[in-house]
């Protein structure tokens, strides 16, 4: 590995640890980082600390920050992949519709069903499928004629993340679900305000074993750009590389939407600033991308829940209202350098 | 499989009766084309006339709808997608979408028909991709992005990646497009050195016939005629296939075909195919 990306590694990785301190410290109650260092170290080490400050960190604020970095390095992982699928560095798993199709997947399977199938997997299970439904949606809509265009592919994923996001908060209205409107907010914008220890593991495997398995195949990512018929050329049978990563990359969207809701953005920004200071090749990306998205959402939440305290903004606003003007710029760029069309 | 020895021998190449249609629309209506190890064949003919098509279908982008492609006698829509990549190598006209990989990373995507999908790099590839930098000139751009670069420097870049992937047969679909006059004349006289065989689709029929062994000239999807330069190029194919006046004379430097244009007469033109 390139010093230069070892670099930034130690650099993303204590932004992230500085991220969490003040994740934990700050919020309705402020507390001292002297003190939440050692509450954190204290229950690190076993001893079990009682006190309003000990719970404040360790039973709510920890989990969240936690779940926030597993979900923004999966975000963000998600939105590098899907770029290189699409070779569009516009992509992105909210903008695709794969995280509002996971919404969609989950909020059918509670109102209607039951999370309890596939030994309580049920929920995660139909986020994927929903995600995975509305990738292919998405892609088979803006590869009709054989190209794919900028136009079509952001056109295409629009429309079907508004149609599923219409469809989440109509089943959640209608049904006698208690606490409605909180739970719309939750699946169309997002939140990590639900954050729990015991719901923590399987959001991070996934993150885990997703990333670590990209990762792996960084070759066959970076062979994607050179497009159907040079990767062919250069031995890799693009489709079926291709199917196989869609899969992948709509499992993690899936299991991560389950526990956050449809977060936008995060996955357009951050594989894009990543790429602007470790390059374009996957082995070195990926990681980068995936520290860079922790660290991010880290912050963003923690502005989602301090901004307006003690109300609380979804965290899909923050990111929205960071990531929006950042698409427009994006647009704006690539309008100019390829043109655009259909 | 080449045992030890990375560079594959040159490949004997064979097109047997290949026909391709889209959509009911015949492109290619069966072409018969061989190149012998090492050899260097040039496919030409008017716009339409099916040369990349062809080309396509040899290097297994398309798939032919009748007829076959035998490298070494063998099948070779029977090889798996990387062993066909193992031994043909291709130069396109041009390539985006890139993302933002440097030169360096384009020319090293060269390497991975010999490697594993999860292997990386080793000094040796890196040895092999700085040299065939150099060899085409791109070195000074290297580190840039890929997509920053005019047209002839990516195609440059484009034949390095080729060359490193040690390819029994090289096509190269119309190389010299984007080129000064400078770097047409050093890479068609790569081509023609390199071992492998190559197979070039040109537009340029003094370049053709300055640097192929013989010739393929494409008229509507069919061979109009093949064979040494000096003998497909006369004045009355090209005015057949092509419906221009010439003038072929073997130039005294060269001992090739140089072919002057005549301006065009309307009562003497014939519609090309």
């Amino acid at each position: 590995m390139r010093l230069r990306t070892v670099a930034v590694l130690l650099v993303l990785a204590a932004a992230l640890a500085a991220s969490t301190v003040a994740g934990l410290a700050l919020g309705a109650v402020r507390i001292a980082p002297d003190r939440v260092f050692d509450i954190v170290v204290g229950g690190l080490s076993g001893e079990r600390r009682t006190g309003a400050f000990a719970a404040i960190i360790w039973d709510v604020r920890l989990p969240r920050v936690l779940l926030g970095a597993v979900v923004g390095a999966g975000l963000a992982v998600a939105g590098t992949v899907l770029q290189a699928l699409v070779r569009n560095e516009l992509a992105d798993p909210f903008l695709l519709g794969a995280s509002s199709g996971a919404s969609a997947g989950a909020v059918l399977v509670i109102v209607f069903g039951t999370g309890a199938f596939a030994f309580g997997m049920g929920l995660p299970l139909a986020a994927f499928a929903g995600s995975m439904a509305a990738l292919v949606a998405v892609y088979a809509m803006a590869r009709r004629g054989g190209t794919m265009t900028t136009g079509r592919l952001t056109l295409a994923g629009v429309a079907v993340q508004y149609i599923l996001s219409a469809l989440t908060s109509l089943v959640l209205v209608l049904s006698a679900h208690p606490d409605q409107i909180r739970s719309v907010l939750f699946w169309t914008l997002g939140g990590l305000g639900g954050a729990r220890w015991d719901e923590l593991a399987l959001p991070a495997t996934a993150l885990l074993l997703g990333t670590g398995l990209l990762i792996a195949l960084a070759r066959p990512l970076d062979l994607l750009l050179a497009g159907e018929e040079g990767a062919r050329t250069l031995g890799l049978d693009a489709a079926r590389f291709r199917a196989a990563a869609f899969v992948l990359t709509s499992l993690v969207i899936g299991v991560l939407v389950a526990y956050s809701g449809a977060i936008g953005f995060v996955g357009l920004m951050v594989p894009h600033a990543a790429r602007m200071v470790v390059g374009a090749g996957h082995r070195a990306l990926l990681p980068v991308a995936a520290l860079g998205g922790a660290v991010f959402l880290v912050l963003a939440d923690l502005v989602a829940r301090t901004a307006a305290a003690p109300a609380e903004v979804p965290v899909g606003v923050v990111t929205a209202l960071v990531g929006g003007p950042f698409f427009l710029w994006m647009l704006r760029r690539s309008t100019r350098t390829e043109g655009i069309t259909g | 499989m080449t045992g030890k020895r990375e560079v594959a021998p040159p490949v004997e190449l064979a097109v047997e009766g290949v026909r391709y249609q889209i959509d009911g629309h015949p492109l290619l209506h069966g072409i018969d084309l061989t190149a012998r190890p090492g050899e260097t064949v040039g496919v030409v003919g008017p716009n339409g006339s099916g040369k990349t098509t062809l080309l396509r279908c040899v290097y297994g982008a398309l798939r032919p709808t009748a007829g076959r492609v035998l490298l070494d006698g063998a099948d070779a829509g029977a090889l798996t997608v990387k062993d066909r990549a193992r031994r043909v190598a291709v130069v396109p006209q041009d390539a985006s979408g890139t993302l933002g990989l440097t030169v360096r990373e384009v020319v090293a995507m060269g390497r991975s028909p010999h490697k594993r999908f999860w292997e990386q790099d080793g000094p040796g590839d890196a040895r092999r991709v700085a040299e065939a930098l150099e060899t085409v000139g791109a070195g000074p751009f290297a580190a840039r992005r890929f997509e920053e670069l005019s047209g002839g420097e990516r195609q440059r870049a484009l034949v390095a990646r080729a060359l490193v992937q040690d390819p029994g047969l090289l096509a190269l679909d119309e190389p010299t497009n984007h080129l000064d006059i400078r770097y047409q004349l050093e890479i068609l006289a790569l081509v023609r050195a390199l071992p492998a065989t190559g197979l070039l689709v040109l537009h340029d029929l003094n370049l053709a016939a300055a640097y192929c062994d013989r010739l393929y000239v494409l008229s509507g999807g069919r061979v109009a005629a093949s064979g040494p330069p000096h003998e497909v190029l006369t004045e009355e194919l090209l005015a057949e296939v092509y419906g221009v006046r010439t003038r072929i004379e073997v130039h005294p430097d060269t001992g090739a075909p140089n072919i002057v244009y005549l301006p065009l007469d309307g009562n003497s033109r014939t519609t090309a195919g």
